[in-house]
């Protein structure tokens, strides 16, 4: 491009610029205005939910639905149950992904690509499909409204597996392995010592994926954790609202409190959510 | 420590991941296959094998009709919104990057993909709430009367589907950025040197480039809508106690037949129907990619 831009050329560059962000910004504000309306919803005043047309900053901001919604239902305690579902949910799915990507990928045993075929295979059968014979066995084994019976659902992840294996094949040089055994290190020691560090980047992406999985679980907790002191945060939402004297402002409110967090976290992670989509292979 | 054969290690570590891997999944699924062939409801001791008579009263039960019906409605309807709106978006937003700006469009696009269902949900159903909600409120401006619109079981269907969609583009949008991305920009150079428009540039380039990511994400899209429950739970359960118009999809539908019921081989029935949607739809995908590098 040696020959310099002609100055219409350039305004009508700028121009078309300015509509493209026109149009983004909107198309920005309708995706996000529901959210905003929930939030802003929490913090009204009965009068101001029926006002037309809605405001989005209250004119009298209040706290009561707030309060009342804390009185009401255990709301710290389903946020803290789905804390401690989903990190312990991501720490079995991180580690098992981890050990069984890197035998998989780096060492050559009979049978390895049959349970890999196996692996795959597997991967594509939605959870809705065998989460009722899941279901009975944990009912049999008595672990209704344990924390076992509920993670049961949510111990492994064939895409982790999937995922690590891809990586390690590609990434990790079988000289650097060999060179460890020649130095007389163990098998262990060199999974723990110079695999897993090295494995830092896929791991971080699949954590959060598991962690995103685990704590918008729905079907499962619904059916496994049936007390409502047992509740995780979805379920317990969900049955708050179909309660009898359940008002907008309330919902709002108890809805507001269980997203924002998690909402804002989720979306700074966001780019954890295409990695696997690009180390599958997709990207070319 | 010298002497461990050298299969120890990779067997030690596998053997219990793959244990598992069986207990909690390659088990139940066969599970699942193997109950749909059986009459059995949770408390009986028997469970006497009826072939497939269970897929032929699934042929013409009503309830799962209605449900498979409107599953398929739902998840079409979805990828159609989802594609073209996530494409349009994501070409935009790709024409700004490098600006601040951009960041910004592509998170609030994000945002709604990881709202957690309920509370998304819920925040929607205060928008089409028939008496409180500003969408009825907005046509009214218009001269368009009111609608109940989680009542009446065509709008609820629609209502499921501006949710799922809302939910399904940011996701969409940000793989297609990844694809955007990949596009050597030489290409575009090559075009606009030969006098192409950037809107003939995005049709004769960017989009033949992108098919095997778009092949992809509708693929995902139509997987997960079959297998959407919380949504319909949310948006079409009783509202305030008043009895609701339940939008019946497949995934409610095996529940109820399988907790409300107790027809467990019925509904593991219907589980295979679903596995069988999955298992075609997942195999086209793989078609039409080879079909695509081969040609």
């Amino acid at each position: 491009m040696s020959e310099p831009d002609r100055p219409s050329v350039v305004g009508q560059h700028r121009a078309v610029g300015l509509v493209i962000d026109a149009v983004l910004c909107a198309v920005s504000l309708m995706m996000l205005l529901p959210l905003v309306f929930l939030i802003s919803n929490a913090f009204k005043t009965p009068p101001e939910l029926l006002a037309w047309p809605p405001t989005i900053i209250p004119h009298q901001p209040t706290l009561d639905n707030i309060v009342s919604v804390l009185r009401e239902t255990p709301l710290f305690r389903w946020i803290g149950n789905s804390l401690i579902f989903a990190t312990l949910s991501t720490a079995s799915i991180v580690s098992t992904s981890a050990i069984a990507g890197y035998v998989l990928g780096k060492f050559d045993l009979p049978g390895v690509p049959v349970i890999f075929g196996i692996i795959i295979a597997t991967a594509v059968v939605p959870f809705e499909v065998y989460m009722i014979p899941l279901y009975l066995n944990v009912q049999s084994a008595g672990l209704l409204n344990t924390w076992p019976g509920l993670l049961v659902g949510y111990l492994i992840m064939s895409f982790g597996i999937f995922l690590v294996r891809q990586y390690v094949m590609t990434s990790i040089p079988d000289e650097l392995l060999e060179a460890a055994r020649v130095d007389g290190a163990g098998e262990g020691w060199i999974f723990l010592r110079i695999v897993l560090p090295l494995m830092r980047g896929p791991l971080g992406a699949l954590a959060v994926l598991a962690f995103f999985q685990a704590w918008t679980a729905f079907a499962w907790p619904l059916v496994v954790m049936t007390n409502k002191e047992t509740y995780t945060l979805e379920v317990g939402l969900a049955l708050f609202q179909t309660g009898f004297t359940v008002d907008i402002g309330r919902l709002s409110a108890a809805a507001a409190l269980a997203l924002v967090p998690s909402a804002l976290f989720f979306s700074l992670m966001r780019r954890n959510f295409v990695r696997g989509v690009a180390a599958s292979g997709l990207k070319e | 420590m010298r002497t461990t054969p050298k299969w120890l290690f990779p067997v030690l570590a596998l053997l219990p991941v793959l244990g598992l891997y069986g207990c909690v999944r390659v088990y139940p699924i066969i599970e699942t296959l193997r109950l749909s062939l059986f009459q059995w409801n949770i408390i009986s001791r028997r469970k006497p094998f009826v072939g497939f008579a269970n897929f032929i009263e699934l042929a013409s039960d009503s309830l799962f009709l209605e449900a498979i019906f409107n599953t398929t409605i739902i998840a079409f309807s979805v990828v159609a919104i989802t594609i073209p709106v996530a494409l349009a978006l994501a070409t935009l937003i790709n024409s700004r990057q490098g600006l601040r700006r951009s960041g910004i469009y592509e998170a609030s696009v994000f945002l709604p993909h990881v709202v957690s269902l309920v509370p998304a949900a819920m925040a929607w159903k205060w928008i089409f709430d028939a008496r409180l909600g500003p969408l009825n409120a907005l046509i009214g401006l218009v001269g368009i009367p009111a609608q109940s619109w989680l009542f009446d079981p065509i709008l609820s269907l629609v209502c499921l589907i501006v949710l799922c969609s809302w939910q399904a583009i940011g996701y969409a949008v940000l793989i297609f950025l990844v694809g955007l991305k990949n596009v050597p920009d030489a290409l575009y150079e090559a075009a606009r040197l030969d006098g192409a428009s950037s809107l003939q540039a995005f049709r004769y380039i960017a989009v033949p480039l992108l098919k095997p990511v778009m092949l992809y994400v509708s693929v995902i899209t139509l997987i997960s809508s079959y297998n959407i429950y919380a949504q319909a739970f949310v948006l079409a359960s009783d509202v305030q106690g008043a009895p609701g118009h339940l939008v019946r999809v497949l995934v409610l539908d095996m529940l109820e037949n399988s907790f409300r019921n107790y027809r467990v081989g019925y509904a593991a029935a219907e589980a295979v129907v679903l596995l069988v949607i999955v298992l075609i739809l997942t195999g086209a995908q793989f078609r039409l990619f080879r079909d695509r590098s081969r040609a």
